[in-house]
């Protein structure tokens, strides 16, 4: 048990960053019936290579995927003003879009582009954004993600989420010859690389705060061990390999520990905190049971966990200081497990069981109110908010498969992601 | 030595007679070096150990070979949500723990394994909780606690892929691995 901890790291042979083809294909399962109607008419681009980077159609399906907007069909656009002088508010209204947004893209030079955006509310024939974003041919994405942020946030009043990252495990190939990858991509799927590849399972990827690490579980010398790798190097340390179980890591809100669950030898299964610093190790829930799965509030004083110390797993809260014990959240059904805390503190979300499936649920923890389920699957699990909290991420099976799939938090809106290639599981949505 | 290949030869024998069970089993006693990375069945050629001949009581016996020789067999399956060792295995544990008490420089890794179903992270602890079971029980046979390690691969590595019964099934699992 005494094991010290190594502390090594693994240049790039094992950092693969290629490309990994797997571009979500989305699937309204269910939507909103107030969506807000608006049209994202086709900038206008400069009459070179990049003029095949189609910004309004990006933003335009950023937007119908949050579920909050209906967008005006691109064949039905039967008007391209690029500028808000150029707007014929009357048609656009009578074709009943409440919104539009109009655009142009110019290229400034060998590599440097400018998008420039305006969003009009089209009854009031108001302006309500004017932007100027200026990048480089890799940005483009990014800044059309950035264009759908703004008008996101300046309609709902909730930032957006789309200039935001995932990740995710992908298994490819059948038994017994299995690869298990860890892939970074945006939050619409696109642009997924691989960062970490393996014969062995890879499990429980957690996004360090600043979103620049990504904690994860690696069976490669079959046995479990918890490793830290920075993305922009591929550098990466193993920060746990001790005797027995070493799984679950969680980051605390200032990125300086991690939780984790650790087992004694007997195969008890406990909550620890290590210290990335120091290799410090706290140990905090000390029960026969199995404790795991930990997650932090957001003032880093206290763990949200699973524990069966009851007969089935339940979700339990622990304070960090010394004398506090654990408080049962969870009472409905016999099976609730793997709370994530959504960013604003107000809801937990889980995986219930409910007439034998495993199903996304969440509850809120102000007014201690009722389990909520999501979802209607029967092997939804691994739920991970978007940092806006408006959407969840979880994996689920469509067709035998396994493939990711958003829910908003209210449950009222519903998406598949339906990936090109290889089984997906554990979706983990990154900070802003 | 002698003794050992011979008895050895027959349970092949028996095996192939009684006809394969479902993974290709290695009935030949583990030797030291022979552990074959990335396969559960770590076994070998015949190389020099020290293994003594196994007691009159031992798994190894006529009784045991007529039934598929419980020694070849090296995994216990478990009931959904359970970690309790089925009556069914309890030969299959005892053949285990006669033949790691007689050959006390063995050692066994015992793999714990679930159904896909339910949360990844809790799957780990319950294919954990399965390891444990067998440990336990072959200690309260003699088995010394320095023979014995553990690691639950949760849902992670199953036997068999499907989303019904009959696959998970065969999915939750303690598989005892012996090596060197």
């Amino acid at each position: 048990m005494n094991k010290k901890l190594t502390c090594f790291a693994v240049i790039a042979t094992l950092v693969l960053c290629r490309q990994a083809r797997a571009e979500f294909v989305v699937e309204i399962t269910r939507g909103q019936a107030e969506a807000i109607p608006i049209a994202v008419v086709p900038f206008s681009t400069a009459a070179d290579a990049a003029a095949s980077f189609d910004v309004a159609q990006l933003v335009s399906d950023d937007l119908a995927r949050s579920g909050r907007f209906k967008t005006m069909d691109r064949r039905d656009i039967f008007d391209e003003p690029h500028t808000g002088a150029a707007i014929a508010f009357d048609d656009w209204r009578r074709l009943n879009n409440d919104y539009i947004v109009v655009g142009q893209m110019s290229a400034e030079g060998p590599d440097h582009f400018n998008i420039v955006f305006e969003l009009y509310n089209v009854l009031t024939r108001q302006r309500l954004l004017g932007y100027q974003i200026g990048t480089n041919r890799a940005g483009l994405r990014l800044a059309s993600h950035q264009v759908a942020d703004m008008v996101f946030e300046k309609i709902i009043g909730v930032r957006g989420a789309f200039a935001t990252r995932i990740a995710y495990i992908s298994v490819l190939g059948s038994l017994p010859n299995k690869s298990y990858r860890l892939v970074v991509a945006d939050a619409d799927g696109e642009n997924p690389h691989v960062v970490m590849q393996s014969n062995e399972p890879l499990m429980s990827p957690a996004w360090s705060p600043d979103g620049l690490s990504l904690a994860y579980v690696s069976f490669e010398d079959r046995l479990p061990s918890v490793y830290v790798q920075t993305l922009k190097t591929g550098q990466r340390h193993r920060v746990s390999a001790r005797a027995g179980v070493n799984q679950a890591p969680a980051w605390s809100p200032d990125g300086k520990k991690l939780a984790l669950t650790l087992s004694t030898r007997d195969g008890n299964l406990d909550i620890y905190v290590l210290d990335l610093a120091t290799s410090a190790l706290t140990r905090i829930t000390d029960d026969p049971a199995i404790d795991t799965e930990p997650q932090w509030s957001k003032d880093g004083q206290s763990l949200y966990f699973t524990s069966d110390r009851a007969g089935g797993p339940q979700i339990y809260r622990i304070g960090l200081g010394k004398d506090d014990r654990p408080r049962r959240l969870t009472f409905q059904g016999n099976y609730n497990a793997r709370p994530r805390l959504s960013p604003d503190e107000s809801q937990l979300a889980f995986v219930t069981q409910e007439d034998g499936a495993y199903r996304i649920a969440t509850m809120d923890l102000h007014a201690r109110g009722d389990i909520q389920v999501l979802t209607k699957g029967r092997f939804d699990v691994s739920p991970s908010y978007a940092p806006n909290g408006a959407v969840i991420i979880y994996a689920t099976r469509d067709r035998g498969r396994g493939v990711l799939a958003l829910v908003s938090a209210d449950g009222r809106v519903q998406e598949r992601l339906a990936s090109s290639e290889g089984e997906l599981q554990e979706p983990a949505w990154g900070p802003f | 030595m002698k003794r050992l290949a011979s008895i050895s030869l027959l349970l092949v024998a028996a095996v192939l007679l009684a006809g394969c069970p479902k993974k290709p089993t290695v009935v030949e006693p583990p030797a030291a070096g022979s552990r074959i990375p990335g396969t559960s069945d770590a076994a070998g050629a015949a190389a020099s150990t020290s293994t003594r001949p196994l007691g009159a009581d031992a798994g190894i016996n006529g009784k045991g070979i007529a039934e598929g020789g419980p020694l070849g067999r090296k995994i216990i399956y478990f009931d959904f949500d359970k970690s309790e060792i089925k009556p069914e295995f309890a030969d299959v544990i005892t053949a285990h723990a006669h033949y790691l008490t007689a050959n006390a420089a063995l050692k066994v890794k015992l793999e714990g394994n679930t159904d896909e179903r339910g949360t990844r992270e809790y799957n780990i602890g319950l294919g954990e909780r399965r390891a444990q079971a067998v440990r336990r029980a072959l200690m309260l046979q003699g088995v010394a606690e320095s023979q014995i390690t553990t690691v639950s691969f949760g849902a992670e590595r199953p036997a068999v892929d499907g989303d019904n019964e009959a696959a998970w099934a065969q999915n939750r699992r303690v598989e005892m691995v012996y090596a060197p």
